[in-house]
């Protein structure tokens, strides 16, 4: 067995009564890529951020390369070489690619002296990982894609050999997923040590060679890719057998409940985010829309719940139009039994400052249910909390809980029980499982095929590929504003990978 | 991380911090007074004996207080609904001359309890008008609204400075200001209630305008909590993006919250003008308007810390008068300091020892702080 990379002995960690870290033990043999799966909550980001120096241990000691290491800061950390590439990209969006890969480990008092050095360095870190990026490049116009390449490129120019990747993939598409494991496997080839921290099991049976399993604060178990599967390590996460693909019958497609037609569009930058968009929803299926995020998903999914004004275009709902370009509100659309699940539940499905119960009424506030003239009906809209919280199995069950103290999963329980609850005739829903733990992506997607089988047009946009193949029964494809494509649930995943990417509306437009 | 800091008790988030605060700004404050070569503590006793010890100093400090339980329940709907209403004092200003109309006409024909009411509609409706422009030039135009607040102060002020030595200046006058109101106009004390208690009261301007205002504090709280214009005020204040999703019109809120805060900064007016001068004369705000926003982020924002913090801010401007007079090496301007001692600790520095009373909590019993479970980022 070669070497430890890193050796942490009995790491634990408590926020106030709350361990998240438990006896922590985890050996990571140097060049290899590593693994590190659980649900949310479960420890990861706490253990790899006192890896990082972000945190201190309570106690427990860390070994890098054999010796005993004492991080406090992340400059501790990368004296150690290691470095972190984060879920959210660390740049400076108006800085290009030399800039922000010196920010903070300037070699000169004088820029121009720092940037020169930095320059023949990037070459030689591109030249040797086939990292190619244009180093006098602006952040802000790269692709996602090239930015992670900018993080990963930024620890390697601070002489990281142990490289952590928070959740890499979730901003990629397939083929820019796969892109970053070549690279992944290239850096493990010249001998770096590469952790990996995901949820997306297939990825780890994919890339890595060891893979470790934690659970509410504890490692439960660590096993050689090889010989473990995608059940095992569910069932590991989650403490019982999960399924993994949700269970559904045939469709039973009915009538159109929602029909667009020739939507476009625009965001706040004047740019045309949705371009002369046209489908149809029936009562009874569920339309899955596929895509990279940013490829106008969000503004189409705004426009017709009413958030953001269209430029053009005609929507029919129920067979009767709404105006979309300017008076429609989203309040009267919830009235014609359109009820919405934002994408962000933190700043629109939610008011995370509110009390539970104040959030399971948001937008049906005007319903005189809740209503005593003009004042609130505090016993009728606790008691419609309990209810909900009961029937969606939300925890912990208090309705007097400020909504920030709920974990992600709960959160988007409350908004699916405050929407599904008011039996709209049509449900679009927006990223249904994101940071959501994988034992409620099991309820909320049984859910929304009930929603489907109790003959409900459902409308399910998320860039999680695998939801939209199991949830879906037609799947759009959306590039670039438009949509380029139809499928059956049967598509593989290359194919939609492909039609994501546009490469195939690309090759029918030349 | 969600929060950038756990809960703490409530007794100790809501009593414990602020008096350890209003401490420390004493001890600065008592660092400033010996500088100028004074006894910090006897300057103490005094301005604490002057606000509380006579049954005047204690008419006197609520009579202050009333005013800024009105500014500062004014600042407080407003940023309930995520606006920053710096106009108060402006607001309040212009409506004297709402209730300089009602007086002027009325005073010599009605009993003062048929032009209170009167004369209350009236600088609520004045002091409404007045944040409704920066209010529709905040909806419509996106103009923003603390800008367009100072600049209507500014505004305000020089209107009634027009007004005060032009229009409304009885002929012959040199001061500038209304003629005196007539009996009709004179609000009644209160000082009888303080007397119940024993003490004893010279002259003081206490009136019923301090009722009106704890009954303002109580219908604001049913407000904000109990009503749906109130839950959308807050929904919208919280997050405009969620109030826009469930349907709330920005332009309908932003408006509404304005004109709520401006009629009661509005209502502040009476006190000085119909409790106290019997006149409307120049600059009778005198700042009120923002030691309200000190007050209304020390109260955090509820109606029942809001009326405490005016209580504190009417002791300083009682007792620190008394002090000014006591200790002559002790100017006016001293008192300022002191008041913004307390204006720093309470309100800008309000979280500067909050992490380590909380780590102070967490080491004795890590439940009592309820600390919520760190999420990762990951997963």
């Amino acid at each position: 067995m070669a070497q430890a990379a890193i050796e942490l002995i009995g790491i634990n960690k408590s926020f106030g009564a709350v361990r998240a870290n438990r006896d922590i033990n985890l050996e990571i043999a140097r060049g290899t890529i590593h693994g590190i799966v659980g649900e949310n909550g479960a420890g990861k980001s706490t253990l790899m951020s006192i890896l990082y120096g972000f945190y201190q241990a309570d106690s427990g000691e860390i070994r890098v390369g054999g010796q005993p290491a004492s991080i406090k800061t992340p400059n501790d950390a990368i004296a150690l070489g290691i470095g972190m590439v984060h879920q959210h990209f660390m740049l400076v969006d108006n800085f290009s690619v030399l800039e922000n890969i010196i920010l903070g480990a300037e070699s000169d008092a004088l820029l121009k002296r720092s940037i020169a050095k930095a320059r023949s360095e990037l070459e030689r870190l591109e030249r040797e990982y086939g990292l190619e990026v244009d180093p006098d490049a602006i952040i802000e116009e790269l692709p996602v894609g090239l930015q992670q390449r900018v993080e990963i490129l930024k620890a390697l120019y601070r002489g990281a050999e142990i490289l952590i990747l928070d959740e890499p993939t979730g901003v990629l598409t397939p083929a820019e997923a796969d892109h970053l494991f070549r690279i992944l496997r290239q850096l493990k080839e010249q001998g770096k040590t590469v952790v990996l921290i995901t949820h997306k099991l297939r990825e780890i049976m994919a890339i890595t060679d060891t893979v470790s399993v934690m659970r509410q604060g504890t490692m439960v178990a660590t096993r050689e890719t090889k010989k473990t599967t995608v059940e095992e390590l569910a069932e590991l996460m989650v403490g019982r057998r999960v399924l993994l693909r949700v269970e559904k019958g045939e469709a039973d497609a009915g009538a159109v409940k929602l029909a667009v037609k020739n939507l476009t569009v625009k965001d706040t930058r004047g740019v045309t985010m949705v371009d002369d968009i046209s489908f149809e929803i029936r009562a009874g299926e569920i339309v899955g829309i596929a895509g990279v995020a940013g490829n106008g998903q969000s503004e189409l999914l705004e426009a017709i719940s009413g958030i953001r004004h269209a430029v053009s275009g005609s929507v029919m709902l129920d067979g009767k139009p709404i105006d979309l370009t300017g008076a429609a509100d989203p309040g009267e659309l919830r009235d014609r039994g359109l009820a919405h699940v934002p994408e962000d539940r933190h700043h629109v499905g939610l008011v995370l400052a509110f009390e539970e119960n104040e959030n399971s009424i948001l937008g049906y506030h005007d319903d005189p249910r809740y209503l005593k003239g003009p004042f609130l009906n505090i016993d009728a809209i606790r008691n419609d909390a309990k209810d909900k919280i009961a029937k969606y199995d939300v925890r912990p069950a208090d309705c007097r809980l400020k909504t920030a103290n709920f974990s992600g999963g709960n959160q988007q329980k409350i908004v699916l029980a405050r929407e599904m609850e008011q039996d709209p005739g049509v449900l679009i829903v927006g990223q249904p499982t994101r940071g959501v733990d994988v034992g409620a992506i099991e309820f909320i997607h049984k859910r929304l095929i009930a929603m489907r089988d109790q003959g409900k047009a459902v409308l399910v946009v998320s860039v999680e590929l695998d939801e939209i193949r199991s949830l879906s029964d037609r799947i759009l494809v959306m590039f670039a504003g438009r949509i380029v494509g139809e499928r059956g649930p049967e598509a593989t995943e290359g194919e939609l990978g492909l039609l994501m990417a546009g490469v195939e509306h690309q090759e029918a437009a030349q | 991380m969600s929060t950038p800091y756990a809960k703490l008790p409530a007794w100790a988030d809501y009593g414990l911090i602020p008096l350890i605060n209003l401490f420390v700004a004493f001890v600065v404050a008592g660092f400033v007074v010996l500088l100028v070569g004074e006894n910090p503590l006897r300057a103490a006793v005094i301005l604490v004996e002057g606000a509380f010890g006579k049954g005047t100093g204690i008419a006197f400090t609520l009579f202050y207080a009333t005013t800024f339980i009105f500014t500062g329940l004014s600042v407080a709907v407003a940023a309930h609904c995520g606006l920053f209403n710096i106009g108060t004092e402006g607001q309040a200003y212009i409506a004297g001359l709402g209730i300089a109309v009602v007086c002027l006409s009325f005073d010599s024909v009605l009993p003062w309890w048929l032009t209170f009411p009167l004369a209350i509609v009236a600088s609520a409706v004045v002091g409404a008008l007045w944040a409704l422009i920066p209010a529709y030039l905040q909806a419509k135009r996106g103009s923003h609204i603390v800008i367009t607040t100072i600049m209507f102060n500014f505004i305000a002020a020089s209107i009634m400075v027009y007004l005060l030595v032009g229009p409304l200046k009885p002929a012959g006058s040199q001061a500038p200001q209304t003629r005196n109101f007539l009996a009709g106009a004179e609000l009644p004390k209160l000082n009888w209630i303080i007397e119940l208690f024993g003490a004893k009261i010279r002259s003081a301007p206490l009136n019923v305008c301090f009722l009106l205002a704890l009954i303002m504090a109580f219908l604001v709280w049913l407000l904000i909590w109990r009503t749906k214009l109130g839950y959308e005020m807050r929904t919208y204040g919280h997050s405009p993006k969620a109030a826009r999703y469930a349907g709330i019109s920005e332009t309908r809120i932003i408006i509404t919250a304005m004109m709520i805060s401006g009629a009661l900064a509005g209502l502040m007016a009476l006190n000085p003008v119909m409790g106290d001068q019997h006149n409307v004369a120049i600059d009778f705000v005198s700042g009120a308007g923002f030691v309200g926003i000190a007050v209304a982020l020390m109260g955090r924002l509820h109606p029942v810390g809001i009326v405490l913090a005016a209580i504190l801010f009417g002791m300083l401007y009682q007792g620190g008068a008394e002090l000014a007079f006591e200790m002559p090496a002790i100017s006016r301007d001293m008192i300022v300091i002191i008041q913004g001692l307390v204006i720093l600790f309470a309100g800008a520095l309000e979280h500067m020892f909050r992490p380590y009373i909380q780590a102070l909590f967490a080491s004795f019993s890590p439940r009592s702080v309820g600390m919520e479970a760190v999420k990762g980022k990951g997963a």
